[in-house]
């Protein structure tokens, strides 16, 4: 008995340890061969090249823009669409949640496509538009927002709040901006960090729709560079773990909250 | 009475019209829109022609390496995704851990598209750090030896970066749920370690591990940027043909790009039935 306990801890760990070989080999090397850019000293060259690209700030620019446009018409649309279903009609959960699988049947590529052939010709030609990449990026998201803003709303339980609210004399826009959104603000944060880590370095409804995003950026460099693109991989990588560790960070964060308030 | 509660109920549904409205016209509409071009030929006539393109052997050769590629990355993710989370949930490691692994495996699980197929370059390229060491390290030539980065199995190499982690988070509800009382049960009824895992643990996530083993093969299936920054299109893949067909029109004939996008929907819509019936299965066993 003892010894197969410890016989499946030593097994854990050979299989933990594996899997962050497997992980962070990569990451590592990247990040020693990013520092070979000037020859036979390990020094910071590459990232100073890639900072000191004009197109490097142009098109991060670019993509942060189209980032804050995407969490913005994401909200808008999502937030009070998901507070509506919870409060008024639980009936459309189910169509929710099969929109919600819908961006994962058309993958990106084909919903590029399928972007670009609805709108390049009359009635409404968007394609020369960032209206376009933007309503694609929030097609792209929007499984993950409605899934976090949902999963919020579970928790808090609405319904209840709002009678409560109700009966202590509060109009519609008070529940909203008193209690409901208050209430969500651990969950549009994850949403928002997670739809940002998604936009910033996205590439195929960036190239097929030909932005000069950061994405398509990023792979040029490859075409031409050695140091410059594992430079650019490891800054994309702080980045992506910084927006996704905030979030995780604040969702653990408004859980453990939560859990605390409700235990009687 | 029952009008003015019809009406109400009108109403309700109205307050889904702005989210609706937009899902059917950037979601909806661009999908029928591919469904109408791939039964369509030049002029906009209807016809069949697009689908008996389909067969052609080039096309049929690069939906077999798509799938195999998805299918392959799929299983590897599955079988260590699995284990690492059974590892760091039951496996009596520090509590940390486990924490540390499921923050990793969100940022892993984002870390695709260009910057992985970077990282994966800079290590096991050409010039790659990995490729250099093992030469002068041990006198291996790993190219030398037949390895590719840039061929079927160094794209599967760098799938199951962000393929193990999105096992990692996708299985671990179902792994937290296997109970412990259920393995002291099989043991104090005399059970071996083999036992529980054949008659018990596997039987239980079984439905669990398939479902995710759906999921990846339809994460890799759509995966686009990985494969377009690494092998340049080298690798005939159904995505990266489908947006040369957009970008440059290589097979001179748009309305074979919408019957291949439509092929791709039709798997895709097939993985995502079975995704489904196999998490109601799985839930029986989660409460």
């Amino acid at each position: 008995m003892r010894r197969s306990e410890s016989a499946r801890k030593a097994l854990s760990w050979f299989w933990l340890a594996l899997g962050m070989l497997y992980f962070f080999l990569p990451l590592v090397a990247t990040f020693l061969f990013s520092l070979k850019g000037r020859k036979g000293v390990l020094s910071f060259a590459a990232y100073a090249n890639v900072l000191a690209d004009p197109q490097f700030l142009k098109t991060f620019l670019f993509s942060l823009e189209m980032a804050v446009f995407t969490i913005l018409a994401s909200l808008v649309l999502i937030v009070p669409t998901a507070i509506w279903i919870h409060l008024k009609l639980p009936k459309a959960k189910g169509l929710m949640e099969a929109l919600s699988l819908m961006p994962f049947v058309i993958p990106p590529i084909v919903l590029a496509f399928g972007l670009i052939k609805t709108y390049s010709k009359p009635p409404l030609v968007l394609v020369s538009s960032p209206v376009l990449l933007v309503a694609g990026y929030v097609i792209i998201s929007f499984p993950y927002m409605y899934r976090t803003i949902d999963a919020g709303l579970r928790a808090i339980d609405l319904p209840l709040l709002t009678e409560a609210a109700q009966i202590l004399g509060a109009r519609w826009t008070t529940v909203l901006f008193r209690v409901a959104l208050p209430g969500l603000r651990a969950s549009i944060l994850s949403a928002v960090f997670l739809c940002f880590a998604t936009v910033i370095g996205e590439l195929t409804l960036a190239v097929i729709l030909a932005w000069p995003a950061f994405g398509p950026y990023m792979a040029l460099v490859g075409r031409d560079l050695a140091y410059e693109p594992a430079a650019l991989s490891i800054m994309s990588f702080a980045l992506t773990w910084g927006s996704i560790g905030l979030m995780q960070f604040i969702s653990s964060r408004g859980v453990a909250r939560r859990g605390r308030g409700h235990r009687p | 009475m029952p009008r003015s509660q019809a009406l109400r109920k009108a109403g309700s549904w109205l307050g889904l019209g702005p989210f609706l409205c937009f899902a059917i016209a950037f979601m909806i509409l661009p999908a029928l829109s591919i469904l109408a071009g791939s039964f369509m030929n030049k002029s906009g006539a209807f016809t069949f022609a697009n689908f008996a393109h389909l067969a052609r052997q080039n096309i049929v050769a690069s939906y077999r390496v798509t799938i195999e590629l998805s299918a392959v990355t799929a299983a590897i993710g599955t079988v260590l995704g699995a284990l690492v989370s059974y590892a760091v949930v039951a496996g009596g490691l520090p509590k940390g851990l486990r924490s540390f692994t499921i923050t990793f495996s969100g940022v892993a699980s984002n870390f695709a598209g260009v910057p992985l197929a970077f990282a994966f370059i800079a290590t096991l390229g050409r010039v790659g750090l990995v490729t250099a060491l093992a030469k002068s390290l041990f006198g291996i030539d790993l190219y030398g030896s037949g390895f590719n980065l840039y061929s079927f199995w160094g794209l599967s190499l760098t799938y199951v970066y962000f393929q193990m982690p999105l096992m990692i988070l996708t299985i671990e509800p179902a792994i937290v749920g296997l109970r412990r009382e259920w393995r002291e049960a099989s043991e104090s009824l005399g059970a071996s370690s083999w036992t529980y895992w054949l008659r018990v643990g596997l039987p239980i996530l079984t439905p669990s591990l398939l479902a995710a083993f759906i999921l990846l093969f339809g994460n890799a299936f759509g995966a686009y940027a990985t494969a377009y920054a690494l092998t340049g299109g080298m690798l005939n893949l159904v995505p990266i043909l489908i947006g040369a067909q957009i970008r440059g029109d290589v097979l001179h004939d748009p309305n074979l790009g919408y019957a291949l996008a439509l092929g791709m929907v039709v798997i895709m819509l097939a993985a995502i039935f079975l995704y489904s019936s196999l998490q109601k299965l799985a839930s029986r066993w989660q409460r």
